[in-house]
């Protein structure tokens, strides 16, 4: 009775394996939204610090070169190291996988925005001036939309490496599906290891269609222009 | 306050660490990783290279294939690395330096192949045409035109495939690999924090190191670059192409 059934894929070791999806169910989903909690979160602050920073270097050209450079200097930081660097200061938490996450989008976000922005025509601020638009309602209503396709270019691109780089966050105790690759390769759990990966790249492919939706009623002349 | 003495203690023993002569020889001593970090990165991005750039360089020659490069690269953003490296590891191909090579590989082909695919499609097609017109076959095209020129398109490929591999071969000790990772993982399971910043700070400083050495190399390749300084000291303007 209580012998290994041989047909058990969990027995087995076997990478496709129904039982442990509804086994480990709770598990896996616990994960999962974790993982997407620190995607989401890592996105919007980094977006909400890319901000001020693009409209630093706006401000003041001569500051691109040191603000585009220091971010990419942290950007060319391993994120393994990274982390444990943060360790000493912020412990084994999701604080440490946090701030990492944030560091790296702060490039991408930057760099986009800001050649979305560049890129605005001057006849077209021209234009808008001629109509009588202050600075203010010029940027919201004709340099920002305008910079939209490249401001979600930037999302896209942050959004998509942060869900492959949460996983490292495994390292520190805080990585959502990270965390079940890390089980898996202790363990040698096969199907823990393909479903865990398999369900990274799906959440990175919804979320990269889920931006492009959202891109794509934020950017009404585009739409009638591809139509 | 007390975070200030946290970062003070952590960071003395981040320097008794590195000052400790016996940290840095022996099988786990500083040395011996950054010989494997090393020898996995140059062996990994060969390989690389090695399959990439005779692909990307011939397809854009003949410019095809273009959507092809660009959705793998994007298809390789999303895949994490540490995914890649632990099925590798539970695959018949087992744990060790064999998984980690294969994993550092295939995360340097994109932007290999896309790099030394776009470096053959930005040159100016009026210059192609001016070579054809001067009777050049399709291999002196490629060989006197196209590939000068798109040079540092190519190399900022490799620079961008050395600097990835470098960071995932850190990555690699999550799954038992060799290299300076290992500092970083021994470190934290055995609670020595100067082990775990020294292979922290070790891992960073490198891969910034390498990052600027090849983006020099980079702006060495560009055969403008040496025309227009050479036009500079004589007093010529060179035409932009």
């Amino acid at each position: 009775m209580a012998l290994p059934d041989a047909a058990d894929c969990l027995v087995r070791n076997s990478w496709i394996c129904g039982k442990y999806l509804s086994t480990r169910r709770d598990i896996i989903l616990t994960d999962l939204k974790q993982h997407v909690i620190l995607t989401v979160v890592a996105v919007a602050i980094g977006f909400a610090v890319s901000v001020p920073l693009t409209m630093f270097v706006r401000r003041f050209r001569r500051a691109e070169g040191l603000v585009l450079g220091l971010t990419s200097v942290l950007y060319g930081v391993p994120s393994v190291a990274l982390f444990a660097v943060l360790v000493p200061f912020t412990g084994l938490s999701g604080t440490t996988v946090e701030i990492g996450l944030v560091t790296y989008t702060l490039v991408i976000f930057v760099r986009n925005t800001l050649a979305g922005l560049d890129a605005v025509p001057p006849d077209v601020l021209d234009a808008a001036r001629g109509m009588g638009m202050g600075p203010i309602r010029m940027f919201l209503r004709v340099e920002v939309p305008l910079a939209m396709p490249a401001i979600l270019a930037g999302f896209r691109v942050a959004t998509v490496s942060t869900v492959a780089l949460v996983t490292v966050g495994a390292l520190v105790g805080t990585g959502g599906l990270g965390q079940e690759l890390s089980d898996a390769f202790s363990s040698y759990f096969k199907a823990e290891a393909l479903t865990a990966s398999v369900l990274c790249v799906l959440l990175a492919i919804v979320a990269d269609l889920l931006i492009v939706t959202v891109g794509w009623f934020l950017t009404p002349w585009r739409r009638r222009r591809s139509a | 306050m007390a975070s200030a003495a946290v970062r003070v203690t952590s960071w003395h023993r981040l320097v008794v660490y590195l000052s400790t002569a016996s940290h840095w020889t022996g099988q786990a001593g500083i040395l011996h990783r950054l010989e494997q970090h090393l020898a996995l990165t140059g062996v990994s991005v060969a390989i690389a290279a090695a399959v990439a750039l005779p692909l990307g360089l011939a397809l854009g020659h003949i410019g095809r294939g273009g959507t092809l490069a660009i959705n793998i690269t994007n298809i390789g953003r999303a895949v994490p690395t540490f995914a890649v490296l632990t099925l590798l590891t539970l695959s018949p191909v087992g744990i060790g330096n064999r998984s980690t090579v294969i994993a550092l590989v295939l995360f340097a082909l994109p932007p290999l192949v896309t790099n030394s695919y776009i470096g053959l499609r930005e040159v100016d097609p009026e210059v192609r045409d001016a070579a054809r017109g001067m009777g050049m076959s399709g291999w002196q095209l490629f060989r006197r035109v196209e590939l000068p020129l798109g040079m540092p398109l190519v190399m900022a490929g490799i620079r961008i495939a050395t600097v990835q591999v470098w960071a995932t071969a850190t990555i690699a000790a999550l799954v038992g690999a060799g290299g300076l990772g290992r500092l970083i993982t021994d470190g934290l399971s055995s609670h020595d924090e100067g082990q775990l910043l020294a292979g922290a700070v070790v891992v960073a400083v490198l891969a910034l190191i390498v990052e600027l050495v090849l983006a020099l190399v980079q702006r060495r390749v560009d055969p403008l670059r040496r025309l227009r300084a050479a036009a500079a000291t004589r007093g010529v303007d060179v035409i932009e192409p």
